[in-house]
């Protein structure tokens, strides 16, 4: 046997072993440890207290509007994350640059920011507090604020998976299907949505996640009203505080396995479609 | 056959009206220790309410007191507001415009159905020997208590230190404020509201000593069970009054102004006065005060009004910006 020659474009193995336990031993610490004491938590005063726990009417109560708030904000989003990147990438206009960056404002804006602002804006005191008022019109410390603040933290993430995408794809297919006599509509039925699907499927699954998990935009318009405006990472809040350390680990844990459901839905799409998705990257 | 279209519509409208007026759901807006309290005085008023065929749905928000406030002046529909000082709702009468300024004369003893004040909570056997006020500025103890900027519970403890050290001996201004500042540096950090203060003492084993409600430190003994702490009554305290009232803007709007009184009223009754007092606040009544008077020694406690010239003075002095404990108070210091 000839002695093993290092190839220069390769790192030697003790390198190797060396950078994927580092690799390895941060991904047990920072990811998989905390997850895993959340649900030893969870379950530490046995099942029958995780169920119980779970059945408390406040908690189903901040269960129920975290998944409407996320049922409003998640296709509002979507509508608007395909007509943004629709127009970006299929047409050429003034201002385009500066459209693609107000998109990735809640990116760069802390979501507390985002609340105060539409305290001043909807607040008794703000722009349009007294004429709402006026018709009794509720918007902060209700559904509609909680809707505003999660639609605004999570609106970049359709758009952002779909642009790259579709700037990517060009426009060659929907200029035929025009030379062809297709309407504008069934152009994009039939053309470019075939095409964004996957990036469309994970905009909107990444956008549900966040919808479910945000804490600061909403904690600042909620009120915190237990049963009625407590979303399930304020009533974790609440939970804790209250010292029923069981009932917040069990909302903690179901708000983690909502975002394992979304990655195992993400994977298992991979694998049952896989031929077709290597198909679309071809594109 | 008009006619009778007519007259159903009427007839309905009428039934929906009916049934809205035996559905009445309140909000109070209330501040950090109080979650236990109210939890079980909703139930027993609305099952008062239930008896005499009205269904009254009690929700209940939580918060620093300071910023519970701010939520309602910016809009929270509160029914009734249940703070922990009186500055607190004068900011709403004052900034929001919500309810008059004479609202403390509205209910009994100050509008506060049951008073508390600031004791020491220490770990098991008192290892660090803090028996008074003097003691917590020993060197290199460390002292838990909230921020006075936000937290009701922390105004009463620095008020309830102030006047202690004022009272001593040749104790003045000058010394009371020297002893505040010295007090303040044996504090690690900060916390914006008595829960997270509470929390941090108990579950994090921060610090040799917590300032706190009366009520919160028991409620935690009784929480964190095994008798790990123990509470400290020092020489003085400070007699803290936690007011409640109803919010006039929004009972009207909503029509609730009945319940809502009612509500309040119930506070003062023997039921409520026992859940208060199982919940270690002092009850105001005398008969449930003496029944329950083995939880609550005796000891001598300033007031607002007489010591402290009332909130109004308080406040601009000792808590306003630039006031008194923006003078002591250099955090890392």
């Amino acid at each position: 046997m000839s002695k093993r020659v290092t190839k220069p474009t390769e790192d030697p193995l003790w390198l190797k072993l060396t950078l994927g336990a580092v690799a390895l031993a941060f991904v047990a610490v920072v990811l998989v440890l905390p997850l895993v004491l959340v649900f030893k938590e969870a379950l530490a005063g046995g099942v029958d207290a995780f169920f119980n726990a779970m059945t408390e009417p406040d908690t189903l109560a901040s269960v129920k509007l975290s998944l409407l708030a996320a049922a409003i904000a998640v296709p509002l989003n979507t509508v608007f994350g395909i007509a943004a990147a629709w127009a970006i990438a299929k047409f050429d206009f003034r201002g385009k640059t500066f459209l693609v960056t107000l998109i990735d404002l809640p990116f760069s804006v802390s979501p507390v920011v985002a609340g105060l602002v539409y305290v001043l804006i909807f607040g008794n005191h703000g722009w349009f507090g007294s004429t709402l008022a006026d018709h009794d019109i509720r918007i902060l410390f209700a559904l509609p604020g909680i809707v505003l603040a999660t639609i605004f933290v999570t609106f970049p993430f359709v758009a952002r998976e779909l642009i790259p995408l579709m700037v990517d794809q060009g426009r060659d297919e929907e200029e035929a299907a025009a030379t062809l006599g297709a309407s504008g509509f069934r152009t994009f039925l039939m053309v470019t949505l075939p095409n964004i699907k996957w990036g469309l499927l994970y905009g909107i699954l990444l956008c549900n996640a966040r919808a479910l998990g945000e804490f600061g935009a909403v904690s600042v318009l909620s009120g915190k009203i237990r049963g009625e405006t407590n979303t399930m990472p304020l009533h974790i809040q609440l939970l804790y505080d209250n010292y029923d350390y069981v009932g917040a680990f069990a909302v903690a844990a179901l708000l983690a396995m909502l975002g394992l459901l979304t990655l195992a839905i993400k994977s298992f799409l991979e694998w049952r479609y896989a031929d077709e998705l290597a198909a679309s990257h071809r594109h | 056959m008009k006619r009778i279209f007519f007259l159903l519509a009427v007839a309905s409208i009428l039934a929906a009206t009916a049934a809205q007026a035996a559905n009445i759901s309140l909000l109070n807006v209330s501040y950090d220790p109080t979650r236990e309290l109210y939890q079980q005085i909703n139930r027993a008023f609305a099952d008062q309410q239930k008896a005499k065929g009205d269904t009254v749905t009690i929700s209940n928000s939580h918060g620093g007191s300071g910023s519970q406030a701010r939520s309602v002046i910016d809009g929270l529909q509160a029914d009734v507001v249940t703070l922990a000082l009186a500055a607190d709702i004068d900011a709403i009468a004052r900034n929001g415009k919500l309810l008059p300024a004479d609202w403390q004369k509205r209910l009994p003893q100050n509008s506060s159905p049951y008073t508390s004040t600031v004791v020491f909570l220490v770990r098991k056997g008192n290892p660090k020997q803090i028996k008074d006020w003097g003691d917590l500025v020993k060197p290199g103890l460390q002292v838990i208590t909230p921020n006075p900027k936000t937290s009701g519970g922390a105004r009463w403890s620095y008020l309830a230190a102030w006047d202690w050290a004022a009272k001593q001996p040749g104790g003045n201004a000058q010394k009371a404020k020297d002893f505040v500042a010295r007090l303040y540096k044996q504090v690690p950090v900060l916390d914006s509201g008595a829960r997270a203060a509470t929390v941090n003492f108990t579950k994090r084993g921060l610090g040799d000593v917590l300032l706190s409600w009366e009520d919160e430190a028991h409620l935690s003994m009784k929480e964190m069970g095994g008798g790990a702490y123990q509470i400290v009554y020092p020489s003085r305290s400070i007699l803290a009054e936690p007011p409640v009232a109803i919010v006039d803007r929004i009972v009207d709007r909503k029509k609730t102004r009945a319940v809502a009184e009612a509500y309040l009223r119930f506070l003062y009754t023997p039921q409520a006065q026992e859940i208060v007092a199982r919940n270690y606040f002092r009850p105001r009544d005398p008969a449930v005060l003496a029944k329950y008077g083995k939880q609550f020694p005796t000891l001598p406690l300033a007031t607002i009004d007489k010591d402290f010239g009332g909130w109004a003075k308080a406040q601009a002095t000792h808590f306003a910006n630039g006031g008194v404990f923006d003078q002591i108070y250099q955090p890392g210091r």
